[in-house]
């Protein structure tokens, strides 16, 4: 199969060869950062695009369609217009944590990269505990939505970022959860053991019942823990205005805005790695002639393949069903996924005990 | 002032909800005490677009007032012209042709239609789905057409006048109204079965805003928000007016009491208004669409009340006439106006999801409250 | 029930009330001071029952102001006018909102609009104009230069 390690391996090899080796290290440092954050201008363009393309088709409109061919370059030419925007402080709010809210909510946005495997051997950082970083890190952004509720001196953005604080910390246990009954199938909390493990069959397929149940929690979870909605609770635009970043305007807006839509990447991509393999190609069992054929497709389109299909999938909820109210969002966890979910564990730890997985 | 900030607990958050805020669907302001998310008081303030209709008519005819009336609920501006040309009628005692008759039941029916269009829609909007505003326009936005090629207008259609309607059909109207009929009747179970269905959707309507059958009565609440707690109020039935009297269908009531039997209420006026159209759609008498009327209308001198169901509820009309060419007194009781008062009893104990959900069913719009 | 019998039903209850003739519901004209227990009774009378206050009107005969009251019974399907005569210099009467509650709101407006004083009404503060608004705009001698314009 095709990889990009080798073209990785031969860079590595000359720069090390070139320079010295601290020097060589900042410098795949430097070309890492530069790509992580070009990675995300394009994901916050084209995320928010097919956003507003897949509400058109949903709602029988046309969407953007002026900007460049079929409206393209609509999303750039909104984000020139936020950064040209005057960014405005209210008087009576908390200045530092005003501003350090927002950069805080793409800080861990961005750190959220660092363990996905966007394709084969093609990685920032293989850590062993890749799912344990992720859910500790994803946890951070709450701390963001509080700080700009609390700091913006405004009832509404205090309401939004009360509801989110408890709907995130709930639903970070479910999420987390679902991500244990496939850890214990595999018996790894590395992100490249994880999709080794799927080469003979995607845990959505290979693990039963209890990776089924995983997986439609995790979506929910997901959706919930990234604000989306019918779990929009933090904006609810029609009770809250604008919730928790009512007050933010210009860049600092735009900084929650793409961390929101990053924030659906990552989750959709954990996701695809832990239920759908990942950048591994479908196959099925010891099928050696089309395991080969499916080999031929490029890891990564496999990889952004699944990821944007489970994007599509959460547009798709959010323009199809309405807001739930915040005791019954609460109910939902307490009283059903967290109990679900823990039933779900026990079943995946005896199935992965006794090897009934495939 | 003082008094009303030492009455409130510890604890308390008062925030305001408008007079710029998506859901207040206009310029109404709610003044809402709060426990956390709990609701304690809602106080509603009007005025923002208060332009003293009543004041205004006294200084006009009774040729010209009904314009202004559209004004008030332009959802349903119609039904008021409706009910002004009919107070006019009244004290005139001008009998009306057959055909203008029919053709105003069928114009009113269209009307509350495309009412309740938007309403669904945006009830839905409210409640958090976003989809269903997009497709209740593409129905409602057929309405409008027809609308244009008879009234010429789109949504003030001022087309009701005192004696008959205004000008005759046009030649298009029949096949048209046909022709959404059969959009609406493929349409709407979709629609059901994407909003009506939806398991979040029941669950955020069902048990909230609950309006006893003698609080709404209390209250002064007609129409569907009425008729969601059990109270038989529709004008068409009780007073017929026009050939009501004639017409097959049926008055609906629900007696849940609760945001969700008043949203069922107005879902199933929509088929009972498509049954009247498709009663009265090939039976257009022919015939006048105006009676004789004298250039200058005078009332004799005394007071006249008619009442009229609009999309909202009942609009009463009260004139009283010194036998001038403009009205001395007008009162418009609106239906908006009571059903709004309704609000704080049944914000009370709910949350702010809850209020957004009772605000859409009781189906504010607010120059009918203001007038 | 007819207005004939209606009529009867109503000289029971208060001898006092004048009826006026014409018009397709019994109008009956009552004293200011008597209207409260009279409004009781209405609606607390069997064979009255009158429920459903609906309309709530203030008329400015320039001499005097005149309350206009709409009730229906959605029980018998009757339906009175109550009109009572008020002075204009000092308009006072008491309030019904703790009999029909839709009165709250209905008799708020006509108190800013006229400047009628309900007495005892529990919030009677401006509901539809601004706090500072001085005159009583649905009065026929309200004369506003600026924003009113004459036909």
């Amino acid at each position: 199969m095709w990889s990009l390690g080798n073209i990785t391996h031969s860079i590595d090899a000359w720069l090390n060869e070139s320079f010295n080796p601290a020097l060589a290290l900042l410098i795949e440092f430097v070309i890492v950062g530069t790509m992580a954050i070009e990675l995300f201008a394009v994901l916050g363009l084209v995320l928010v695009f097919m956003e507003r393309k897949v509400s058109a088709y949903m709602q029988i409109r046309v969407g953007p369609n002026r900007v460049g061919p079929k409206g393209m370059f609509q999303t750039f030419a909104d984000t020139i217009k936020l950064l040209l925007k005057e960014g405005l402080t209210p008087s009576g709010s908390d200045k530092f944590l005003f501003n350090l809210a927002p950069v805080i909510a793409i800080i861990a946005a961005m750190l959220l990269l660092a363990p996905i495997a966007f394709a084969k051997d093609f990685q920032m950082w293989d850590l062993n505990i890749g799912v344990l970083y992720v859910s500790a890190i994803s946890s951070v952004a709450v701390i963001s939505i509080l700080m700009a509720g609390w700091s913006s001196n405004n009832k509404y953005s205090l309401l939004g970022a009360m509801r989110s604080g408890a709907q995130i910390v709930s639903y970070e246990l479910s999420a987390g959860l679902s991500i244990l009954a496939i850890v214990v199938l595999v018996g790894s909390l590395k992100m490249t053991d994880i999709v080794a493990s799927q080469e003979t069959g995607w845990w959505l397929f290979k693990g039963h019942i209890p990776a089924l149940i995983a997986f439609a929690t995790f979506i929910i979870a997901a959706t919930a823990e990234t604000n989306r909605a019918p779990f929009d609770l933090a904006e609810a635009e029609s009770e809250l205005t604008a919730g928790f970043h009512t007050e933010y305007s210009g860049m600092r807006f735009a900084l929650f805005f793409l961390a929101e839509y990053v924030n659906i990447f990552i989750v959709c991509a954990i996701g695809a790695t832990l239920f759908l393999g990942g950048w591994m190609p479908f196959h099925i069992g010891q099928w050696e002639a089309f395991n080969h054929v499916m080999d031929f497709i490029p890891s990564s389109l496999w990889f952004f393949g699944k990821t944007f299909f489970l994007i599509f999938l959460i547009m798709w909820f959010r323009w199809t069903f309405p807001r739930l109210r915040i005791d019954q969002l609460l109910n939902l966890e307490w009283k059903y996924l967290l109990p679900i979910s823990m039933f779900n564990l026990l079943l995946a730890t005896a199935i992965a005990i006794f090897g009934w997985h495939f | 002032m003082l008094e009303e900030v030492s009455a409130i607990d510890q604890g308390d958050m008062i925030i305001n909800i408008g007079p710029q805020h998506p859901s207040t669907h206009g310029v109404l302001q709610l003044v809402v005490t709060l426990n956390g998310e709990t609701i304690k008081k809602v106080e509603p303030h009007l005025g923002f677009i208060h332009r003293s209709i009543e004041k205004m008519c006294e200084s006009l005819t009774y040729r010209q007032f009904i314009y202004v009336t559209s004004r008030m609920d332009y959802l349903s501006s119609h039904i008021n012209n409706h009910g002004c040309a009919l107070c006019v009628e009244k004290g005139m005692q001008i009998e009306i042709p057959e055909r203008a008759k029919v053709i105003r039941v069928l114009m009113d029916e269209l009307t509350r239609i495309a009412s309740h269009e938007l309403w669904w829609g945006a009830m839905a909007m409210d409640l958090g789905a976003f989809t269903p505003f997009f497709l209740s326009f593409r129905e409602r936005e057929t309405i409008t057409d027809i609308m244009e090629d008879t009234c010429g207008a789109r949504l003030t259609m001022n087309y009701i006048v005192p004696g008959g309607v205004m000008v005759d059909l046009h030649p298009d109207f029949q096949r048209k109204v046909k022709a959404f009929i059969k959009l609406f009747r493929e349409k709407a179970d979709q629609y059901n079965e994407l909003v009506t269905g939806n398991i979040i959707f029941q669950s955020r309507m069902k048990n909230v805003g609950v309006l006893s059958k003698e609080d709404a009565i209390s209250y002064g609440c007609t129409g569907p928000t009425a008729r969601g707690s059990g109270v038989n109020c529709d004008i068409r039935k009780l007073y017929p007016y026009e050939i009501y009297d004639q017409l097959k269908f049926d008055e609906v009531i629900e007696t849940g009491c609760d945001s969700f039997s008043r949203y069922l209420v107005r879902v199933k006026e929509m088929y009972q208004s498509i049954s009247i159209i498709e009663q009265l759609i090939d039976n257009i008498p022919e015939g006048d669409f105006q009676a004789k009327t004298k250039a200058v209308l005078k009332l004799p001198k005394g007071e006249f009340y008619t009442r009229v169901e609009t999309a909202r509820g009942e609009l009463g009309v009260y004139i009283v006439s010194e036998g001038a060419t403009t009205p001395y007194r007008i009162k418009f009781r609106s239906p908006g106006f009571s059903n709004l008062s309704a609000l704080n009893h049944m914000a009370k104990g709910g949350k702010i999801g809850d209020l957004v959900a009772m605000m859409g069913t009781l189906d504010l719009v607010i120059p009918d409250i203001d007038r | 029930m007819t207005n004939e019998e209606l009529k009867i039903k109503l000289t029971e209850v208060l001898p006092s009330a004048t009826f006026e003739e014409g018009g397709e519901w019994v109008n009956l004209s009552v004293a200011p001071a008597e209207w409260k227990p009279f409004a009781h009774q209405l609606r607390a009378t069997e064979g009255l029952d009158f429920d459903f206050l609906f309309c709530v009107t203030c008329v400015d005969w320039k001499t005097h102001l005149s309350m206009v009251y709409h009730l229906t019974s959605t029980k018998h399907r009757h339906s009175i006018v109550v009109k009572s005569k008020l002075d204009r210099t000092k308009p006072e009467i008491e309030t019904v909102c703790d009999i029909w509650r839709t009165a709250e709101f209905h008799e708020r407006e006509q108190a800013e609009l006229f400047g009628v004083d309900f007495l005892n009404h529990p919030d009677l503060r401006k509901l539809i104009l601004t706090d500072d608004f001085e005159g009583f705009p649905l009065r026929k001698d309200f004369e506003d230069p600026i924003n009113m314009i004459k036909l």
